[in-house]
């Protein structure tokens, strides 16, 4: 009797990537040798916060790299079929640190995006929000620190009072009008303005270090631009910040904004390495994962590629770098209990999750309680809670609620994650801080009883 | 299934269950082509979501009485291809029944949903010092509900059992859409539907709920590394160590091409990539003694050639072994684009002849072979390395998969021992049983699932049919004679 095996196997030549038959039809496709890595076992699954929220095979990351893979093998199309999932990933990369397989999910989406920007560039008002923010707006530091300006002047002469009583906000959705509410008070001018170029170390000098400044972290957190200059010259670094430096582009390779982010990616490449440095510091946990992957992003440039090498491996975390460096210990306290969370792309991204641990653990005085499921996502995910509020708040809701009892600040090295924590706290009406890591080792150094309430919008 | 069936069939469902539970476009249904087991691939003709065991219940109902063919599926993390929908059926994801419906701490049960996965019972109930003994190393993703249809085990199972060896109480919709419930205590009156529905494959019912064992968490545990120079040796040294009287909690072991895998994978560990094997063994229990149990199996260990023997300093140093074994099958990724796990159950003593014997079957198809196994008990997981995309790899690799459970057979061992049958090991199930055995089990089959609708054509060789062909055959003759 002739040996009967079911007949669907496979490898029939149906299932043979071809090129010909590829859907990915421009550049930078996403790359068969990451997607062949994946072996479907499943182990992804339940670190990927959209897979636990729905379930759904195509919202999890096995899913997600199956629909990539069926799309370069002409089995699927370009639509919205593909574009949903894809597009509702958040980004957050918690799927590579469960893979056994170092599969790079995170690359393999921001390629996938990069080929539905082009198939199907974003149209009408949503193409319009797209194009003022992330050609018009971030790009230019000039425009970003005009746009600090005007949120200050609406804050501090009263219009923000006026349009909260007569509700005019009212006009923007729900999750818009609760990030306004939670929008903080801001306090000191763009740090890429307002200190000098070089600034020298306190004490002997250890390390020659840049800083990159941000966009959004410059205009809505400058103070903690402040307290990061501090703090690394409190221990020892001269601090140079390059006034030709731009936005690291993040926003846009989550978009799938490709040309955009190579345009910046290059402008930065040429800013920092003009001068010898130990390393570019970063307080910002979605910049300095974006940064150190410009070498991939810039795989095709040949002009690029290696100094995008050079560039990606001087880029570290402050808090990474302070522990490397041998933090000077500070000597004031802080009486404050806090939980710390893990930024996705400080913890997935970065495998940076002891060093800002390490840095609380320094400071006199501070109690440090644990936050359960620390690395899983708060929803913020760039501008995630932008386009997808519905999945963005569940996340949020899930990460409050996990908050223990007994806090008075929460803290974080990522400016995004910041104001989606902030956003919820407002609305639930809860009482807690959220500060970033390097705040509280600022205020530690100063000696400082800080009035936490600054922080509060 | 026909345009107009199907049609009435999603609306019949989407009232049922609700939009957001129902998927049946073609695109929704391109990730649901395979589980952890990716050599067959087949497109379901919907995927349903029930939220709980009376919309199972329904649309289970529904579908019996239209003849559609339809299939429980956990997370999908099989590999055997036991959800895979070959003919087109229709998925019922269990994945949203998902609670921990009740703890009884007093008399060490839990009742979860299916869905619920299979770490989260241990790490829920954990602070009050119990956990769930199986452990399969999926756990962190699998569900409890796939694991009682694959009566799934794990490295810990040596000493504590199997899946089926925790269930004691089961819900269970019946293949014509009726509520069952078998069980509940340790020993019930009349059959023992339990143990018959875990590792039933779902081609029996669909498990809605499930009452488990929970175990105290043991008061040591004690964990060793010994870096073997020599697979056979590493083979022996396992039979003397079980030999010796000694039961460790778990008693795994990985060959080179295996510590390959897992040392460039996410989750390496720094064995040298040099050596022949590695072993872990790990003994728990009372703490007194169990210092003397791992002095035992060093000494064991120690007859043979080895690098090196580490005790586990803490239990982060415990638990990174753990992690680095249980990617192990994930790792594989990271040296070749597929792979095809075997499940062949052996003899412990033939270990060294049957590695021996896997070894030239891969020289013979050249595709190399990583060796993972649950050593304690005899349970090989070889991994055929292959690349799809190469004409004629997947059909060596399948084959070569064959060729290994015939030899673990021949040496009186089985083709699976917790990865379940599915579509993968049908053909193979004549190498462990006779065309009586199987048509008897075939029988069983018949009365509660009579007209093929839950799981069809999955577990047994298709050419049991020839069974029913020639039964049918027999009898058309015996008309004629009587005529």
């Amino acid at each position: 009797m002739s040996v009967h095996k079911p007949t669907t196997i496979h490898a029939l030549a149906c299932d043979h990537v071809s090129l010909l038959k590829s859907n990915y039809k421009w550049e930078d496709a996403p790359d068969e040798d990451k997607f062949s890595q994946c072996v479907h076992c499943g182990m992804c699954l339940e670190a990927c916060p959209t897979y636990q929220e729905t379930g759904l095979e195509a919202h999890s990351p096995r899913g997600r790299v199956y629909l990539i893979k069926s799309v370069a093998e002409g089995k699927m199309e370009l639509n919205e079929f593909f574009a949903n999932p894809v597009n509702t990933c958040l980004d957050c990369r918690a799927c590579e640190t469960a893979c056994p397989a170092n599969v790079q999910v995170g690359a393999l989406i921001e390629e996938a995006r990069g080929q539905l920007i082009k198939s199907d560039p974003p149209k009408g008002l949503s193409g319009m929000v797209h194009k003022l923010f992330l050609h018009h707006l971030f790009p230019h530091p000039r425009r970003m620190q005009l746009l600090h300006s005007l949120l200050k002047l609406y804050q501090k002469t009263g219009i923000r009072k006026l349009t909260h009583r007569i509700q005019l906000l009212r006009i923007l959705p729900k999750h818009l009008m609760d990030m306004e509410k939670a929008l903080p008070t801001l306090t000191s001018p763009p740090a890429l303005r307002s200190h000098p170029e070089r600034l020298s170390a306190i004490g002997p000098r250890r390390a020659k270090v840049a800083v990159l400044t941000g966009c959004v972290m410059d205009v809505v957190y400058s103070d903690i631009n402040d307290a990061t200059i501090r703090v690394l010259r409190e221990n020892g670094c001269e601090v140079w910040i390059p006034q030709d430096q731009r936005c690291c582009g993040a926003l846009h390779v989550h978009a799938g904004d490709r040309d955009m982010a190579k345009k910046l990616a290059r402008m930065n490449i040429e800013a920092f390495l003009s001068e010898e440095i130990d390393a570019i510091i970063v307080n910002a946990a979605g910049c300095g994962s974006t940064l150190k992957e410009y070498d991939e992003l810039l795989k095709s440039d040949p002009q690029f590629s290696g100094r995008a090498a050079e560039f990606a491996h001087k880029i570290t975390d402050i808090s990474k770098f302070l522990i490397n460096l041998g933090l000077i210990l500070p000597e004031g306290s802080l009486d404050l209990t806090v939980t710390y969370h893990d930024a996705c792309h400080l913890a997935h991204a970065q495998n940076i999750r002891e060093e800002p641990r390490k840095l609380l653990e320094s400071i006199p005085g501070l109690r440090i309680v644990t936050l359960p499921d620390s690395d899983r996502c708060c929803g913020s995910a760039g501008i995630y809670n932008l386009t997808h509020p519905e999945m963005a708040n569940a996340l949020l809701t899930r990460k409050l609620d996990d908050i223990p009892s007994g806090c008075d600040a929460v803290a974080m090295g990522n400016p995004g994650c910041m104001m989606q924590f902030q956003t919820g706290i407002v609305r639930e009406g809860r009482a807690e801080q959220i500060v970033h890591t390097i705040q509280l080792l600022d205020w530690a150094y100063r000696n400082e009883s800080p009035n936490l309430q600054m922080q509060k919008g | 299934m026909n345009i107009d069936v199907k049609k009435k069939f999603i609306q019949s469902m989407i009232k049922l269950l609700g939009k957001a539970a129902v998927l049946h476009q073609y695109e929704e249904l391109v990730s649901y082509e395979c589980d952890g087991y990716t050599i067959h691939k087949g497109l379901p003709s919907a995927v349903l979501f029930p939220a709980n065991t009376e919309q199972v219940a329904a649309a289970v109902k529904y579908m019996a009485e239209h003849q559609i063919p339809f299939i429980p599926r956990g997370a999908g993390t099989g590999l055997s291809g036991g959800a895979t929908a070959l003919n087109g059926e229709v998925l019922i994801s269990l994945v949203r029944m998902n609670k921990l419906l009740k703890v009884d701490y007093k008399n060490r049960r839990a009742v979860v949903q299916p869905g619920f996965i299979n770490l989260k019972l241990s790490t829920s109930i954990s602070s009050e010092g119990y956990y769930y003994a199986p452990d399969p190393s999926s756990q962190s993703t699998c569900t409890i509900g796939g694991n009682v249809g694959e009566n799934a085990g794990g490295a810990h199972c040596l000493k504590y059992g199997v899946t089926t060896n925790h269930v004691l109480g089961l819900e269970v919709v019946l293949a014509d859409g009726q509520i069952v419930r078998f069980g509940g205590m340790p020993d019930t009156p009349g059959y023992d539907l339990v143990g018959f529905f875990t590792g039933s494959e779902g081609t029996m019912g669909i498990v809605t709920e499930i009452t488990v064992r929970i175990l105290k968490k043991p008061q040591g545990i004690k964990t060793v590394v010994a870096l073997f120079e020599d697979v056979a040796e590493a083979s022996q040294a396992v039979s003397d160590i079980i030999a010796a009287g000694i039961i460790p909690a778990a008693l795994e072991m990985m060959d080179r091409i295996a510590i390959e895998g897992v040392e460039s994978g996410n989750y390496p560990v720094g064995y040298p990539l040099d050596i022949g094997a590695v072993l872990i063994v790990e003994v728990d229990g009372i703490e007194a003694g169990l210092q003397d149990q791992i002095d035992h199996i060093v000494a064991v260990c120690q007859r043979f050639r080895i690098r090196e023997v580490k005790q586990a300093a803490n239990m982060q140093e415990r638990a990174s072994w753990w992690a680095n074994r249980k990617t192990a099958f994930g790792a594989m990724g990271t040296i070749s684009p597929d792979y095809l796990v075997q499940d062949g159950v052996i003899p412990r003593s033939t270990l060294p002849q049957v590695l021996a014997r896997v070894d030239e079957i891969s020289r013979k198809y050249g595709l190399r072979i990583a060796n993972v196994f649950h050593a304690g008990d005899g349970n090989l997981h070889p991994l055929i390395l292959f690349d799809s995309r190469i004409e004629g790899d997947t059909e060596k690799a399948v084959q070569a998969g064959s060729e290994v459970l015939k030899v673990c057979a021949d040496v009186g061992g089985t083709i699976t021992g917790e990865h379940g049958v599915g579509v993968e090991k049908m053909e193979d199930m004549r190498f462990v049983f006779t065309e009586v055995e199987i048509e008897a089990q075939l029988k069983v089959r018949e009365v509660l699932n009579p007209n093929q609708l839950c799981n069809p054509d999955k577990i047994f060789p298709k050419p049991s049919r020839c069974v029913e062909v020639k039964r049918y055959i027999a009898s058309v003759n015996e008309e004629h004679a009587a005529h």
